[in-house]
């Protein structure tokens, strides 16, 4: 019993070892001049959506486009251009929709600044209410000591 | 006063849904051209027929134009095919076909095969021509007028109803403004 328990354990950090190599191998050829440049072209094309494949970034997808795309963003990142270059050259041609992180101006402000105004809207009731309550709970009743006595009973009743 | 304000949720609610139910009907996969108002990409490409002669962005200025994106591994392609070939016939625009990502033997073969509905093909092997078309499946269908400003992008197989309701009416529009610019 023990035993197999070892050897499922086994199986199970072995096969989850597999899973770490296949998640961090987009199967390219690509040799890049430095560990730097490939960390930013990699995290690079990762926020970069693939046109075809819409749930997919340049990284994961197998779409032929994607498959370009990332060598393209591969190649700039070693000729030496920066970030901001790289989404432009992407946006030109295939548009705002390819960047998973929408930019920051006028079409998108609903976008950026309606989770924090609905979260706003939310706390600014939550305090009115709060408010509200609190009021009512200012003016209660006191109570006799008869109804304070049956209270007592009621409360105590299960305890005992 | 106070009883309408217990109406905003609903209200809310409302509008969400209104929002919602259309965009149910909106199609994820149709995106806007990056390109649409812009030159077409400069590009220096061998013919299809002839690698030694080569094609340049330039050659498609001066009449409106259509440039269509197409290869033999492409299926939607061929089901486009014939509809092509009865525009070609009818003589109205020229066609441009990019060959994209292709081979050229199966490319000739094919078209001696089913009729070249192509004014002029251009070879885009490596699909540069197409990655700075913002291509990202063939087919595709580019307008362009007579300045060599791409007017307008549609994806997927062109047919009879898109080109009655869409393409056509375009390309009469620019034909006119074309002649008018030649007027003057």
């Amino acid at each position: 019993m023990r035993q197999s328990l070892i050897k499922f354990v086994g199986v199970f950090v072995l096969v989850l070892s597999f899973m770490g190599v296949a998640n961090a191998t987009p199967v390219d050829t690509y040799q890049f001049k430095s560990p730097e440049n490939q960390q930013r072209a990699l995290s690079l094309a990762h926020s970069l959506r693939c046109p075809q494949c819409q749930n997919q970034n340049l990284v994961d997808s197998n779409s032929p486009v994607a498959h370009d795309l990332r060598l393209e963003v591969y190649k700039m990142v070693d000729e030496g251009k920066n970030d901001q270059q790289i989404v432009e050259f992407m946006t030109s041609r295939y548009g705002e929709f390819v960047l998973y992180k929408p930019r920051f101006e006028t079409k998108t402000l609903i976008l950026w600044l309606g989770p924090i105004i609905l979260l706003l809207i939310g706390l600014v009731i939550g305090m009115m209410l709060l408010r509200k309550q609190r009021a009512t709970n200012a003016n209660n009743v006191e109570l006799t000591t008869e109804q304070q006595q049956e209270l007592d009973a009621l409360l105590n009743r299960d305890k005992k | 006063m106070k009883k309408l304000v217990l109406f905003i949720p609903l209200v809310l609610f409302l509008a969400m849904g209104v929002f919602l139910y259309k965009g149910l009907f909106l199609n994820p996969q149709k995106l806007e051209s990056a390109l649409e108002g812009k030159p077409i990409p400069a590009f220096q490409l061998e013919r299809l027929e002839n690698p030694n002669q080569v094609i340049t962005n330039e050659d498609l200025k001066g009449k409106v134009s259509m440039l269509n994106v197409w290869a033999t591994w492409c299926p939607s392609c061929k089901y486009e095919h014939p509809f092509l070939m009865v525009l070609a016939r009818k003589n109205i625009v020229p066609i441009y076909g990019i060959n994209y990502r292709d081979e050229r033997g199966a490319a000739l073969r094919e078209l001696s095969r089913l009729g070249d509905p192509y004014t002029e093909n251009i070879y885009d092997k490596d699909g540069r021509l197409g990655l700075d078309l913002g291509v990202y499946g063939a087919p595709e269908t580019f307008i362009v007028d007579h300045n060599g400003i791409i007017r307008f992008r549609y994806a997927g197989p062109v047919d009879q109803t898109v080109w009655t309701e869409t393409l056509y009416p375009m390309i009469q529009q620019l034909q006119a403004e074309a002649k008018k610019d030649a007027a003057s």
